[in-house]
């Protein structure tokens, strides 16, 4: 079953593009699963190819967490972010540690009640929406990522159908919350069209 | 707060067994070696939570009671390596996961398996030692897989970079171990345990699976059975099927006799099983590779790492036009070094990048020390390199 491929000298291996997502926060605010779903929509319902890693603490909870996905057409082979695309910023901690990572232009999404300070805000499209408290007039702050998804969505309408994101959440919550973190996902999706984010 | 389920209800076995039917599924590598194992004939789990190990756990307490399988929670991980040394022994295929502080717990049960020649798979989720270290990936296991075990015992030891693998390899696992009659080990990084990828399942068809060879296979009538006779892979008999089981970790003849004393049965009995697995390492040990011709630089990698190695590679040739070229270990143990000798002719550097401090660099440098000017290990601790780090560490010893 081994394997083994050739190159004739100076050619040239072809690079796939990939789209780098990383999302970063504490254990507890859905980091992992927003992750999840990210991943599951563009490999299962989009037929993309693309790899979720995690990192987390010891502390399952209130510790520092991340999350990044990759996504490509073509095959996928350091799994992590190198430099990403979309950075989902959940506390200023989590912004602190990996803004340096973002490229120039890239798309930061966060919540202005717990990061306050964006340094050289400038060279990002920087949208704020307010998803904690957002969620908690939906039903508890557990839901803070389906409502961050749904903010996410119009970004990425480029790429992915909201059909396919509603399916993943449905895939990835407990079937009980279904309904309402879908229900989250609209209204933060309502408030990124409604331009409400920037 | 849901009912409380009986414990009848709770060993309910459901009727149909349900496998994963063939398509593309979305899953973690802690997962799918799971899904692997039951594809591989597996009906045994038994096992002690662990981080970064837990999600295996968790998932095989679901997954093998639905296809009539049977799920244990030991006391302990030494227990659990028991427990799977006696289920081989009854017959069926057994396996269990863990990470570091429970590998070396299993170690002397891993020791106990290759001297009774007992057909098992242990899957190390590797995280950061020594001690507790981190929960974190590592690398830092692949020298106890193959030294770990007290004695002169040889293992077989594989490293999936992907979730597919961890699905693919887990089947070779079991293969390898019902083949030779041994212990197999997949040594996997955190990084690929807790990675979620696509998943691609073929039919169960198309899984070509293997079954340990039986005296009864063989033609043997049971009063002409040597249980440790016969071949270099002795035919295992079952329990409750006329012929004589017997169970031996010391030193034994192939009559299965431990009452003589005698320095030449030591020798022939350890050099059996040594010879069973190193002797057929071109059989057992699979090498990948990419880009080698005309390369003056090569890296030497596996599991997780070996992902970030394409990647340095791929830039380094877009970059600067530097020809790096790849070879990659899928199996770790018993070591391919003629394999390796065959493929690597005359080259500058061999870069050898690993969660470690260097620890596959010195069975890479025993190999290849007169094919090359120089081994370099790359180490990396807590976390995979980036292919940066790699570049910069090949920039800095080639320039």
């Amino acid at each position: 079953m081994s394997t083994q491929g050739s190159l004739k000298r100076g050619c040239k291996v072809e690079k796939n593009e990939r789209f780098e997502i990383r999302i970063a926060g504490f254990g507890g605010q859905g980091v992992v699963t927003i992750g999840r779903i990210l991943g599951e929509a563009f490999t299962l319902y989009e037929g993309k190819n693309s790899v979720n890693t995690q990192s987390y603490g010891p502390e399952s909870r209130g510790g520092a967490c991340r999350s990044e996905v990759v996504v490509s057409e073509g095959e996928i082979h350091y799994p992590n972010v190198r430099k990403a695309d979309l950075f989902i910023a959940f506390s200023q901690v989590a912004l602190n540690t990996y803004i340096a990572d973002l490229r120039e232009g890239g798309i930061l999404l966060l919540d202005p009640s717990s990061v306050k300070d964006v340094p050289r805000r400038d060279k990002y499209q920087v949208y704020e929406v307010p998803t904690m408290e957002m969620a908690h007039n939906i039903g508890g702050v557990k839901f803070q990522n389906s409502v961050a998804l749904g903010a996410l969505y119009p970004l990425i309408a480029h790429m992915i159908k909201e059909s396919s994101l509603r399916k993943a959440i449905s895939g990835n919550v407990p079937p009980e919350t279904v309904e309402i973190n879908l229900r989250a996902f609209e209204r933060g999706m309502r408030y990124a069209k409604e331009g409400k984010a920037k | 707060m849901p009912k409380k389920a009986r414990r009848s209800e709770a060993a309910t076995i459901s009727p149909e067994p349900h496998f994963l039917k063939p398509g593309k599924y979305y899953l973690q590598g802690n997962q799918a070696c799971i899904e692997g194992a039951l594809m591989a004939g597996c009906c045994v789990y038994a096992g002690y939570p662990i981080t970064p190990a837990v999600e295996t756990m968790e998932y095989a307490s679901k997954r093998f009671p639905q296809v009539g399988g049977r799920f244990i929670q030991m006391e302990d991980e030494i227990a659990s390596a028991c427990a799977l040394i006696g289920s081989s022994w009854g017959g069926v295929k057994a396996m269990t996961a863990t990470s570091g502080p429970g590998f070396s717990l299993m170690q002397e049960a891993i020791s106990i398996a290759i001297m009774s020649e007992t057909p098992m798979v242990i899957i190390d989720i590797q995280r950061a030692g020594p001690g507790q270290g981190y929960i974190t990936a590592s690398q830092q296991d692949i020298m106890q897989a193959r030294w770990g075990h007290h004695g002169d015992g040889p293992i077989i030891a594989l490293a999936p970079s992907s979730v597919q693998e961890m699905f693919d390899l887990t089947i070779e696992a079991f293969n390898l171990s019902e083949r030779w009659r041994t212990p197999v080990l997949v040594m996997v990084e955190e990084t690929v345990g807790h990675m979620w990828e696509s998943l691609i399942v073929p039919s169960r068809d198309e899984i070509e699976v293997i079954e340990r060879k039986k005296p009864q296979d063989l033609g043997i009538m049971p009063q002409d059975y040597l249980p440790w006779g016969h071949d270099i892979v002795a035919p295992m008999a079952n329990w409750g099927e006329g012929y004589n089981v017997n169970f031996v970790a010391l030193v034994h003849l192939e009559d299965g006799n431990i009452s003589r004393y005698s320095p030449q049965a030591n020798y022939h009995c350890v050099e059996r099983l040594q010879n069973k697995i190193e002797g057929n390492v071109n059989q057992i040990a699979r090498i990948e590779t990419k880009f080698l011709e005309g390369c003056k630089h090569i890296i030497v990698c596996y599991g997780a790492v070996s992902r970030t190695a394409m990647e340095a590679i791929i830039d380094a040739r877009e970059m600067s036009g530097l020809e790096l070229g790849y070879v990659r270990l899928v199996t770790l143990w018993p070591f391919p070094e003629e394999k390796l000798r065959e493929i690597i002719g005359d080259v500058d550097t061999i870069f050898v990048p690993e969660m470690n401090l260097g620890m596959m660099k010195h069975p890479i440098t025993e190999a290849l020390r007169d094919r090359c000017r120089k081994v370099v290990s790359i180490p990396s601790l807590g976390i995979l390199h980036s292919p940066e780090y790699i570049l910069s560490k090949i920039y800095e010893e080639i320039s």
